[in-house]
């Protein structure tokens, strides 16, 4: 599904007198159709920057990301065009940060509710009971569905981002840390969230720091040193 | 006169015109060209202001004289001329522009519309029907129809070369929003051969829809703006308006002339200055001196 | 997918200009002014895609060139040169002459008539400039305001535009009961809400905005910002997003484009050019972020 072939990151920051940070280098795995990958590695090794380039967020600097896309075929991540980037990422590729990405004066439930508007071309009463179980599952109060996510606090926060970037069921869905800031029985509902996910044939990519959960919930692990 | 027929008549070779010690229609004939080619470029794009230098005049600018050059470009020594203001054959100014060019051009005079060939006009059309072999003469005070709404020249062409008229309609529409009707009450912009939005002279919006389809030759000239321009005979003539605020005439309805008894003219209204009490009377005294022969016998 | 306009190489010169101005001029000398004849090169070689259901994003500081390039699209300068052309798809039902047999784009509409570009420009675009005395008469009601455009590509039923201008003005957040009220009247926020109603009354393929919410209180800025990204999803616009904030191109934009001293520096996906920046002044840009 994903071939990654000897990808490097360096970051070029010209203001800073042309000084060079080299984010990751020479990483190379394979994820097959439904597999979940999990990277691991002590911080600063670049697990977020892999991620970042998978979806392009970074231009990666050396190497091939070599994905089989559902809409175009296989196509190289690295450099695809810009185009067809923002079109991969309405089609098939989803992304959980480590926060909240806040869309200011838009109700949690909205934030749910867009993407499946947007991509799955259901209609807004359908895509507002799938919004609505989905937070219903992740333990949002409900009085909150219609509050603006920048008031919640972090795990609230975080959960409705989660929501956000399941909802409309992505082919290929890259996890930064999605349960960092969750307590225990957060993380337990987050996890059968993806498993269901899986079910369904999603392929994963994630980062997580608890490295038990790490290998419980992926099928093999890459480490970056 | 058609041209042919002109051509051919030997008495045009007359100079006994010239007896007023003036070239024939006062104008030296380099006058007459430029002012006859200009008509000829107004016929040929109906509605388009075409410049031109305009002479001086024994009149004031501002006075008719517009329209007196062009009477005196077209003149000949055949034709009978009548002249009006406001409708009216005996005020001063139409009066002395008549003897003007009766002395200049040695031509007749009449009041009588059916009779004249050319007629030069201030603020009316004629109640009679004009015909073919007639041209009418308009006196133009403001030839801008878009001055209204853009005081810049520069800017007025440029929206007439674009065809750029939503600022003309634009000031329709807030008539309407403010006042429920649009209010021109003279001077109603008119859309000549589905082109050009052009000023009708201050005409009554009674006289608007005879402009359009006409058999007669419509010219205009502004003396003080330097502008002809015409409506040739048979041309579409529309005064801007909406699919519901459609254009309207003056309403005379339960009104007649005083004098012929006429119920379908345009009327001036006069106020008795002692008993205060209104009479109306036909604007077109020439026609209502014709209908009131019969009226009164 | 095809782009909806595509734009080559387009340039716009104040001044006489000479061999050298290019040269002396740009990004790396930090300005736009020639040294040797003085000519302002205000944008020079600017190529870019607009695609259907689009919101780009053009950022760079003032004298960047980036109300130029609005000026130049919306044909109220004239460019130097380069072309902008439009694709079949987006008009070649309303004017089959500006396309050749069988090609995907038209003719050059920047080299076309006033009259063409009028025409071309009162069916496809809208636009909100800053300052809402330019895209606002002041002095007529704001129901005329709206009727202008809709006068200009041809209405002629009072009701029915009335009916429109209501709609829009209803759906900008402007109380339908103050259309025939003069923007004057108005507040900022709200003039620059006539002003989208105003530029949306047409339904324009592409919409132009010029620093619409520069100079507005914060949270009016919110409301408008709001507006437009509501707009946007409804009436699937393709939009140019003119901002000297990175806030608003990111609030509203998927691909960005940065422009210094009249030429482009980098352009990418919105969350690339504000994570990592290519360029030396787009770094700058992003650091010096609030």
């Amino acid at each position: 599904m994903i071939t990654v072939d000897n990808l490097s990151k360096n970051f070029l920051l010209h203001i800073l007198g042309e000084k060079r940070i080299e984010a990751c280098r020479a990483v190379s795995f394979r994820v097959p159709p439904g597999g979940f990958l999990g990277l691991s590695g002590p911080s600063g090794t670049g697990k977020s920057t892999v991620l970042k380039c998978l979806y392009r967020t970074y231009l990666p600097t050396g190497g091939a990301i070599r994905y089989d896309s559902a809409a175009w075929g296989p196509v190289d991540l690295a450099t695809l065009p810009d185009r067809a980037v923002i079109d991969l990422r309405h089609r098939e590729m989803g992304y959980v940060s480590q926060f909240l990405k806040v869309i200011p004066r838009v109700s949690a439930l909205d934030v749910v509710m867009e993407p499946i508007l947007t991509r799955n071309g259901v209609s807004r009463e359908a895509a507002r009971q799938r919004a609505t179980r989905l937070l219903e599952q992740l333990r949002i109060p409900r009085h909150l569905f219609d509050a603006y996510p920048a008031t919640f606090s972090g795990g609230e926060q975080q959960r409705v981002n989660i929501a956000r970037a399941v909802s409309w069921k992505p082919r290929l869905l890259l996890l930064d840390e999605p349960t960092a800031s969750l307590d225990r029985g957060s993380v337990e509902i987050v996890l059968d969230i993806l498993k269901e996910m899986r079910g369904e044939g999603t392929t994963m990519i994630g980062i997580f720091h608890d490295t038990a959960l790490l290998e419980s919930v992926t099928d093999s692990v890459y480490s970056i040193c | 006169m058609q041209l042919h027929e002109w051509l051919a008549d030997d008495r045009r070779q007359d100079d006994t015109a010239r007896s007023s010690g003036y070239p024939f229609g006062f104008m030296d004939d380099g006058a007459k060209k430029e002012i006859r080619r200009s008509i000829l470029k107004a016929v040929a794009i109906p509605g388009y202001q075409v410049p031109y230098g305009s002479r001086e005049m024994p009149i004031a600018r501002g006075w008719g004289t517009g329209g007196l050059q062009i009477t005196l470009a077209l003149v000949v020594p055949d034709d009978i001329l009548k002249v009006i203001d406001q409708g009216c054959d005996g005020s001063v100014n139409a009066v002395n522009i008549k003897k003007f060019v009766a002395k200049v051009a040695g031509v007749a005079v009449t009041t009588d519309t059916g009779e004249a060939t050319i007629i030069q006009t201030r603020h009316r059309i004629p109640e009679e029907r004009m015909t073919d072999r007639q041209i009418l003469v308009l006196q133009v005070p403001y030839p801008e129809a878009l001055r209204e709404v853009e005081p810049s020249e520069m800017e007025t062409r440029r929206m007439h070369a674009e065809a750029d008229y939503s600022r003309m309609w634009l000031h329709l529409y807030e008539d309407i929003v403010n006042f429920g009707e649009i209010t021109i009450s003279y001077r109603y912009p008119v859309t000549v051969n589905g082109r050009y939005i052009t000023d009708p002279s201050p005409i009554p919006r009674w006289d608007v829809p005879k402009l359009h389809m006409a058999d007669t030759l419509f010219l205009f000239g502004a003396g003080r703006e330097k502008r002809i321009y015409a409506i040739p005979p048979h041309t579409a003539v529309e005064p801007l308006e909406f699919e519901d605020h459609t254009f309207r005439t003056e309403n005379f309805a339960g009104k007649t002339c005083a004098r012929c008894g006429a119920a379908d003219t345009f009327l001036d209204e006069v106020i008795d200055n002692i008993g205060g009490g209104r009479s109306y009377f036909c604007s077109d005294t020439g026609y209502c001196d014709k209908r009131s022969v019969t009226w009164n016998r | 997918m095809e782009p909806l306009i595509r734009v080559r190489g387009l340039s716009k010169r104040f001044g006489p200009g000479c061999d050298r101005c290019l040269d002396s001029t740009g990004p790396e000398h930090d300005t736009n002014v020639c040294p040797h004849c003085d000519s302002v090169t205000a944008c020079s070689d600017l190529s870019f895609d607009l695609f259907p259901d689009e919101a780009l994003g053009i950022v760079g500081e003032s004298g960047s060139g980036k109300s130029t390039l609005v000026r130049l699209l919306h044909f109220e300068w004239e460019a130097s040169g380069g072309s902008m052309e439009l694709h079949r798809g987006g008009a070649a039902a309303l004017w089959p002459e500006i396309f050749a047999d069988q090609d995907q784009f038209s003719a050059n509409l920047l080299t076309m008539s006033q009259f063409q570009k009028r025409q071309i420009r009162n069916a496809l675009m809208g636009i909100v400039y800053q300052n809402p005395h330019l895209g606002l008469r002041m002095q007529v009601s704001s129901g005329g305001n709206i009727a202008e455009r809709l006068l200009g590509a041809g209405w002629r039923n009072i009701a029915g535009m009335r009916e429109r201008a209501a709609e829009l003005l209803e759906r900008t957040e402007i109380p339908v009961r103050r259309m025939d009220e003069p923007p004057c009247n108005f507040s900022g926020g709200m003039q620059q809400r006539v002003q989208i109603a105003k530029a949306l009354s047409n339904k324009p393929l592409i919409l132009l905005l010029d620093e619409v919410t520069t100079g507005l209180d914060l949270s009016v800025q919110a409301r408008v910002l709001d507006l437009i990204r509501n707009l946007r999803r409804e009436f699937k616009l393709s939009m140019l997003v003119v901002s000297h904030d990175l806030g608003v191109v990111n609030l509203l934009c998927q691909r960005t484009m940065v422009l210094k001293s009249g030429r482009v520096v980098e352009e990418g996906l919105t969350d690339q050019i504000l994570q990592d920046p290519q360029h030396r002044y787009t770094q700058l840009l992003v650091a010096s972020q609030l």
